[in-house]
């Protein structure tokens, strides 16, 4: 039974380098113009060493032989570091921008939240603003009033309905703004990480409403990088990576695999000894791994992880003591790591290069973003080396039962035991 | 309303809905467009309440937060209108076909503003609105389109003014007045057709966005506003018709004041003009619109 709702064959996208200037002066054109034919010229005489280097490096591709097939009512994720073409195939989907090469089929009405508030006019105030953003986002002007009071109670925006949105306080904005996405009711809709926005019991409604849309049976492709959502609301995912796929699959497999790619961009910071001369005992460099000491970017909330350190000896210290710290994403210290006590002691430790790990355990740190500062003192008498908020990283939800807390929880995940007692009965 | 009348309403829609998506789920095929490609002026309709919503945006927005509102509407031309009555009226003594100067200034004003508006805006039109571009898809002739069409409300209320001024001076028009929409049109569609390649070159070339200036102060002196096209000699005055704004504003004159003389040959070869330029600006701009969202 062929009865899918995208159907992606080869399909690819061409873009030229450069963009970041995004565009031309006629200036430019005729510069180009005077100068071309000796450029030409250049190109010819260095024709045999370069070949068709030249092409290859005024172009990129964004996109390259991207295939696969979506049936109807599926919910599917797409994730992938950033620049690796997710915005793209968004951006092909919704006919924003063509491609170049190969083909897509759809089937069925396509709508597209890339972003949310797209049009919004300042001067406008929010009933004229839910009007203009809902024809934008193709809705009729019926289907707009049908749904104008469910829109206007979503955003919880009741009482300045008749306000200009230059006056909305920014979560008031984006609240009436996704409120007026949430009701687009397309048979396959195209999201493109709208939920990083607002305040964290908004987020935690934009994906309880997301959650609804892929319950009422529709297709939805939902790009994010909030990996808790995506195991949550999503059966498949699509791992995308510098513009091909990686793999597609069960959620929770793909997300796993992805977290523990060493391609993501490694939290691995190298210091450079001579920095510090003169002191006995320096870092050279700090990084996370998994617990098998594999590097890693951002960790599984339910793993746990290392803390990588290496440090160098230059002559033994003999009451040092080695530090971690680790912050919440408000800077708040959360906890202080120390070597002292534990079954490594840098006292005894001969001069040479060592790796020292601290194994920080799994379902401890709640998902979110944190750094780290890392020190070596003499406690109470001396400084030794000392780097504040040398790198950061994130606990990435894997569909913990705490998912939906995102940041109300709190930074440290408790399993505390219960008990009751039974005061009166109420029959 | 009701909510009963509500009710039904919804009922019938979403039967509507679920028919439409049981029978005939349209594929849309995407892929790489090459050479000549269909206008598709078809897809226009389909977008029209989009069109309104964005003329309506435009409207809205113009004049808030001014102290005199749509009094601007009235005070742009009438303004200019009391200038070139004052130095080419009054004191360069230019000829007005023997009619009172200030009215004859206006009628030619009328049109003049609306075109020139509708130009800048529309040339200007895509980059401004390059967030909608970049992130929603519709047929981007909506763009150009809209900026065209919102300055019609502006006209409407300075048009009340020319009115008031015929009263005044005691002109009568003629039934050659039921011409006037033709000319309007004929106005509307120069502004597009130029808007189409200017917006277009806009979003790769941003030299348009100062060119516009320029381009609108020159067309106005190539353009019998503040005299008369009889100032042209009688054997060139046919090709004066390539500027599409000369055959504008002598339609205006003559559907207005039942000027008689300046005719129609120049008429003829403005609308065959326009429509050239039209034409090549659909076809260019169609050309160009794959391009507009990585460009912009």
């Amino acid at each position: 039974m062929n009865d899918f709702a995208i159907r992606v064959e080869n399909l690819g996208k061409e873009y030229r380098i450069g963009q970041p200037l995004r565009y031309k002066a006629l200036r430019d054109t005729l510069t180009d113009a005077i100068y071309s034919p000796f450029r030409r010229l250049a190109s010819l005489a260095h024709r045999a060493s370069l070949s068709n280097s030249i092409k290859n490096d005024a172009y990129i591709w964004a996109l390259r032989n991207v295939s696969f097939e979506i049936r109807h009512g599926e919910v599917i994720g797409i994730i992938g570091r950033n620049g690796a073409g997710k915005s793209t195939l968004l951006k092909i989907l919704s006919r924003i921008t063509e491609p170049t090469e190969g083909q897509a089929k759809i089937r069925g009405r396509v709508g597209s939240l890339l972003e949310v508030g797209t049009g919004f006019h300042p001067e406008l105030t929010g009933r004229e603003n839910i009007y203009l953003n809902g024809a934008i986002l193709g809705m009729s002007r019926r289907e707009i009033e049908r749904k104008f009071d469910d829109i206007v109670a979503f955003a919880e925006v009741e009482r300045f309905v008749d306000t200009p949105v230059k006056h909305y306080s920014s979560g008031m904005y984006v609240r009436l703004a996704f409120a007026v996405a949430a009701h687009l009711e397309p048979e396959i809709l195209l999201v493109d990480e709208v939920l990083a926005v607002g305040d964290n019991s908004f987020q935690k409604k934009c994906l309880g409403k997301m959650g609804d849309v892929a319950k009422q049976g529709r297709t939805v492709l939902f790009v994010s990088h909030n990996m808790g959502a995506i195991t949550q609301l999503c059966s498949k995912t699509i791992w995308l990576d510098a513009g091909k796929v990686e793999m597609i699959g069960a959620s929770d497999a793909v997300v796993r695999r992805y977290l523990s790619d060493k391609k993501v961009a490694v939290p691995d910071i190298a210091l450079d000894a001579r920095a510090n001369p003169s002191s006995p005992m320096i870092f050279t460099r700090c990084w996370l791994a998994d617990p098998d000491r594999i590097p890693i970017a951002a960790v599984d909330v339910t793993a746990g992880f290392l803390v990588g350190l290496e440090i160098l000896i230059r002559k033994p210290v003999p009451d040092a003591d080695v530090a971690v710290r680790v912050y919440n994403s408000a800077g708040q210290l959360l906890f202080t790591a120390v070597s002292t006590g534990s079954e490594v002691d840098v006292r005894t430790l001969s001069p040479g290069k060592y790796a020292l790990f601290v194994k920080v355990p799994g379902a401890f740190l709640a998902p979110g973003t944190y750094s780290l500062t890392i020190a070596i003192h003499r406690p109470n008498i001396s400084v030794l080396d000392f780097h504040e908020y040398l790198l950061s990283f994130r606990i990435e939800e894997s569909g913990s039962p705490m998912w939906q807390y995102r940041g109300g929880y709190g930074d440290i995940l408790v399993h505390f035991p219960w008990e009751y007692v039974q005061l009166k009965s109420e029959d | 309303m009701t909510t009963r009348e509500e009710k039904s309403i919804q009922l019938s829609e979403t039967t509507t809905s679920e028919i439409l998506q049981a029978h005939e789920l349209d594929t849309l095929i995407i892929r790489p467009s090459q050479g000549w490609v269909a206008l598709r002026l078809g897809d226009l309709w389909k977008y029209r309440e989009l069109l309104y919503f964005l003329i309506w945006r435009d409207i809205k927005v113009r004049y808030k937060q001014t102290v005199l509102g749509a009094m601007w509407a009235i005070l742009q031309p009438f303004m200019t209108m009391v200038v070139f009555s004052i130095f080419f009226g009054q004191l360069a003594r230019v000829p007005s076909d023997g009619f009172p100067y200030p009215i004859f200034a206006y009628t030619a004003l009328l049109p003049w503003q609306l075109f020139s508006h509708a130009l800048t805006e529309s040339g200007n039109s895509l980059v401004a609105n390059q967030h909608l571009i970049t992130k929603v898809y519709f047929p981007r002739l909506v763009i150009p389109l809209s900026a065209v069409l919102a300055g019609l409300v502006d006209f409407g209320i300075a048009f009340v003014v020319l009115l008031a001024m015929m009263s005044y001076y005691g002109i009568v028009p003629t039934i050659a007045i039921i011409t006037l929409p033709f000319f309007l049109l004929l106005a509307l569609a120069t502004a597009l057709a130029v808007g189409l390649w200017l917006s277009a070159l806009n979003v790769q070339y941003r030299d348009v966005r100062y060119t516009l200036p320029f381009l609108a102060q020159f067309w106005m002196f190539a353009t019998p506003i503040a005299y008369p096209s009889s100032l042209v000699p009688e054997p060139w005055r046919v090709w004066y018709g390539l500027n599409p704004m000369a055959g504008v504003v002598e339609g205006f004159r003559w559907a207005l004041l039942g000027q008689s003389g300046s005719g129609s040959p120049l008429v003829i070869v403005s609308s065959l003009v326009v429509a050239l330029l039209l034409v090549g600006g659909l076809i260019y701009f169609r050309r160009m619109e794959k391009n507009f969202a990585d460009v912009v």
